[in-house]
């Protein structure tokens, strides 16, 4: 048998979350749990049915997923010599408070008044359980015996509801995703011309080449007795690599005011319908069918699957709409993922290219605004939940006992900072995205006012030989109510921290 | 047009005094990184020609990585330094800041090492004048006053287009200019606006500029042959040091990353500064001083305002020798650089952007330094490592104390928007496409 490539991912060590959305199973649920007892939690991880990211034929019925934060890695006894490894922004956390402030998580959002993961109620791992639905509650109880009760206090059960691809507001989600370059066939190249949804390997699972051809910092061990069964670091064989086939975890939970926003642009549109519908859609960047609002390109962009449907929905960049005329700049969509690339424009010769990085080419305003997208890809594998509100029904008042709804937002990158943090602070929260000021995300923003810019409630509708649009006066659509870093470990490494603290 | 220039004070801190020192520097602020520009030491928000400031103390961690090259630590004094950008002369200036801030700079130069009560302040600063090797303005010619007005054009516009939208929002393009510029007319004649004229350029600094100008190109004619003859001997070594210099790649303490953020991120641009030790031998030298005083000419006579090559976030930033005013001091005794900037978003895209967009010019600066990520030709790969480059550069970065910026709230890119607005309204002929663009301005 040919012994396998270095780089080739041995799927069996990769969480499943990684590889699969687990959208089959239809139920879900996320156990943010504390460590009451250290050894026991030990001997919960090391039986735990995690499952791995192996194609299965038939498809698993059950999948269960674990991630730990730092502070829960600290209390299964991890060496602190091992934690400082990973990166600053997960030994620091999402709540410290120079983070909470980039990521807009402020005034009503502060994590102070969190649900979970604030200073008052921090959580040290989360097991999350996917199941069909007969299936569900056997598979919970089979997980959670008497050596579950004996290891964790309970900190709270996220529920989550499946409403069959559309998120709370009423549009569709989950359309653009990056593709995992998995056999690491993509070369890496220092100027992309070229939107693609392929990115590297490296981006989203630690121990391979990311975007920049290089690997991301994580914890490498000297070989001793203990972390024998992990697998050597690529680019340091002599080591012991903790993080590869593992990644970070992003976890928040997202409240959405689903009245509010869909009262909100039906006042705007005077009560007129079709024009409520066409400012929500130009909020979000799609339509609630999922489609963009800029035409249709005639090139797939590639790793957008097989789906004609996926395809055809990801079919486009922003490049035909310089304007902002057809997806207003400060759209949810255009601002996640502006689908630019590392280079404005193609230079035809290397003389023009010089130009342009000397910096002078064309002297447009918006000309290269932006950071380019490539190296600022997440993973999103996050639930809603809440029972659903059709948006012709969310223009009624709420009753009293209107339940909650709204997201567990869930990502995975390799490098949080660079990736889920940069999208969040200087795309999502920024009042001065892509030459815009006095915005912030018109969906997620919390519309706080910044020192020397007092409001930030603004969305402006661009259009072409007219004056735009301002629509003001933004209430806050999204409430942050809880949030962790966690750290997602290859099945070799789950088994290293099981082991950690037995001597 | 109204140069701008930039003044640094630089000076040894008395060991005994460093603690009330920064208790000093911590009065200044109403928080951690939020200065208050009212604050009885330096009255920062009188100043009608400053733009940005700070002062800090220059904690070098890193003063002992010259023993990965075999060297002993130097015994380095602390330094403090108070800095900024200003609109026309430095002496004017420097007699404005004794002026008015007399007793707070007493209270703070006294931390110093040689100053007197009695010293004369404008005199001691000057001879403590740290100049910088190189040095970067946004937007040459924009003063204080000029970015003031044209963003108080841009606060009246908006409210008009407020008010008046529902007209407007079904106006051509022409029309709605036409209108526009009227309102305009009304207002500053009525001076509830102002839009100063450009002043003349002062006649000294204009032929200083020009021989500037002129004269490095021709001492680079004169040295033409001898560069020729020596660029082989020059690329032979700088690649063999390239493949042997010391690798060093300590990452950087969380608890020195946590203090540096509490200070960042509390406004939409953030400064930076930072500092290290230049590698050993006289090639390290001289490629810093080559590439420093290329950056300072293109920076001053070849970039298009707004643009530092594709970086248009940059308000200011200078190189700056530290401990040795005259490069030929830095064969004998400093061999410390270090590098201040004024950047708008966050760090972590600040780093981004360097990286992707000017890291052949990040990699030539700062990779004479000790402990930056091996380069290759001197302008190839570096910081594109970019996990150890951020490392490396966190770890070099130094917390600053206090920092003031004149415009709270605005970016290098919303001062480009307001004056291009300004330049639109004043322009009588402008073609259709011009008056579209101008329009998606506002």
């Amino acid at each position: 048998m040919a012994r396998p490539a270095m780089n080739q991912v041995d799927y069996a060590d990769v969480q499943g979350l990684l590889r699969f959305g687990y959208k089959h199973m239809t139920q879900a649920r996320y156990a943010l749990l504390r460590i009451k007892n250290a050894a026991a939690a030990r001997a919960w991880l090391r039986t735990a049915p995690v499952s791995n990211a192996m194609l299965m034929n038939p498809p698993p019925t059950t999948a269960l997923q674990v991630a730990f934060t730092a502070p829960g890695l600290r209390a299964l006894g991890v060496a602190e010599s091992v934690i400082a490894g990973f990166s600053h922004a997960f030994r620091g956390g999402m709540t410290q408070e120079n983070r909470a402030r980039e990521l807009g998580d402020v005034a009503d959002n502060a994590p102070e008044y969190w649900h979970w993961g604030g200073p008052a109620n921090e959580v040290h791992l989360v097991v999350m359980f996917f199941a069909d639905p007969q299936a569900f509650d056997a598979f919970v109880q089979a997980s959670t015996g008497d050596v579950w009760n004996e290891a964790f206090a309970e900190a709270q059960w996220l529920h989550t509801e499946n409403l069959d691809g559309v998120e709370p507001f009423g549009f569709a989600d989950g359309i653009s995703q990056p593709q995992l370059d998995w056999e690491s066939q993509q070369q890496a190249a220092h100027i992309r011309y070229d939107y693609s949804n392929v990115v590297a390997l490296g981006e989203f699972l630690l121990g391979y080449c990311n975007e920049y051809g290089k690997l991301t910092d994580r914890p490498l061990l000297d070989p001793d007795a203990a972390n024998t069964d992990l697998l050597p670091a690529l680019d340091a064989p002599a080591k012991k690599d903790l993080g590869r086939n593992g990644t970070y975890l992003v976890m928040r939970q997202l409240e959405q005011d689903v009245r509010a926003f869909w009262q909100f642009v039906h006042r705007q549109a005077g009560g007129n319908e079709a024009e409520a519908q066409m400012l929500a859609a130009a909020m979000v960047g799609r339509t609630r069918a999922g489609d963009a609002l800029v035409p249709v390109q005639q090139q797939p962009i590639p790793g957008t699957g097989t789906n004609p449907e996926q395809i055809r929905q990801n079919q486009f960049t922003f490049d035909h709409d310089p304007s902002g005329a057809r997806c207003p700049f400060g759209a949810h969509v255009r601002r996640a993922n502006p689908r630019n690339t590392d280079f404005p424009g193609r230079p035809t010769s290397l003389l023009k290219k010089l130009i342009t990085v000397l910096g002078f080419g064309p002297q447009g305003f918006r000309d290269d605004l932006m950071s380019s997208v490539r190296f600022h890809r997440i993973l999103r594998r996050g639930r809603e939940y809440g029972c659903e509100l059709k948006p012709e029904d969310a223009l009624a008042p709420a009753p009293p006992d209107d339940p909650r709804r709204g997201l567990h937002f869930i990502c995975l990158n390799a490098n949080i900072a660079r990736q889920f943090e940069f999208i969040q602070n200087a795309w999502m929260a920024s009042s001065k995205f892509s030459g815009l000021t006095g915005e912030t995300d018109p969906l997620l923003g919390n519309h706080q006012p910044v020192p020397g810019c007092p409001v930030t409630s603004v969305f402006t509708v661009q259009r072409d030989n007219a004056l735009r649009q301002r629509v003001t006066g933004l209430p806050q659509f999204v409430m942050v109510r809880g949030g962790a870093y966690f750290f997602l470990p290859s099945l070799r490494a789950l088994r290293y921290i099981a082991r950690a603290g037995d001597q | 047009m109204t140069p701008q220039t930039q003044f640094m004070i630089l000076a040894p801190i008395m060991p005994a005094r460093e603690a009330e020192l920064r208790q000093l520097l911590a009065s200044m602020n109403h928080a951690p990184g939020r200065v208050n520009p009212d604050n009885t030491l330096i009255p920062f928000a009188q100043f009608d020609t400053l733009h940005v400031a700070r002062l800090l103390i220059l904690d070098d961690q890193t003063t002992a990585d010259v023993g990965v090259h075999g060297l002993p630590v130097p015994a380095y004094p602390l330094y403090f330094a108070l800095l900024g950008d200003i609109d026309g002369n430095e002496n004017a200036f420097l007699q404005e800041l004794a002026r008015r801030a007399a007793v707070g700079l007493s209270m703070l130069f006294s931390c110093c090492e040689g100053f007197t009560s009695t010293a004369d302040l404008v005199a001691w600063m000057k001879r403590h004048r740290s100049p910088a090797i190189a040095n970067y303005v946004n937007c040459r010619g924009r003063t204080l006053w000029q970015v003031r007005e044209e963003a108080a054009l841009r606060d009246a516009l908006e409210n008009y287009l407020t008010r008046h939208a529902s007209a407007l929002e079904k106006m051509p393009p022409r029309e709605i200019h036409a209108q526009l510029a009227a309102f305009i007319k009304e207002e500053t004649a009525i001076s509830r606006l102002m839009l100063s004229a450009e002043e003349p350029t002062p006649l000294g600094w204009w032929i200083k500029d020009t021989l500037h100008l002129i004269g490095l190109p021709v001492l680079l004619l004169l040295a033409l042959p001898l560069l020729i003859v020596a660029a082989p001997f020059y690329l032979l070594r700088l690649r063999q040091l390239e493949k042997t210099d010391p690798a060093l790649y300590p990452s950087v303490d969380q608890a020195w990353s946590d203090a540096l953020a509490l200070g960042e991120d509390h406004d939409v641009t953030n400064q930076f500064s930072a500092m290290g030790s230049l590698k050993p031998g006289l090639l390290r030298l001289l490629t810093t001083l080559g590439v420093l005083l290329t950056v300072n000419y293109a920076a001053r006579h070849l970039v298009r305002p707004g643009r530092l090559g594709r970086i248009r976030s940059i308000h200011f930033a200078r190189w700056v020798f530290i401990g040795g005013a005259k490069p030929w001091a830095l064969v004998k005794t400093a061999r410390r650089a270090a590098f201040f900037s004024n950047y708008d978003g966050s760090v972590e895209s600040y780093m981004d952007d360097f990286i992707n967009k000017a890291g052949f010019g990040l990699n030539a600066s700062f990779s004479n330094a000790i402990g930056y990520p091996r380069t290759n030709w001197l302008v190839l790969d570096g910081c594109a490592d970019e996990c150890k480059y951020k490392e490396y550069l966190r770890r070099h970065t130094l917390p600053t104390q206090v920092w003031y910026k004149a415009y709270p709230g605005l970016t290098a890119i919303d001062l480009e928007r307001n004056t291009r607005i300004r330049c639109g309204l004043e322009s009588a002929s402008m073609s259709n496409e011009e008056i579209s663009a101008w329009l998606a301005l506002l």
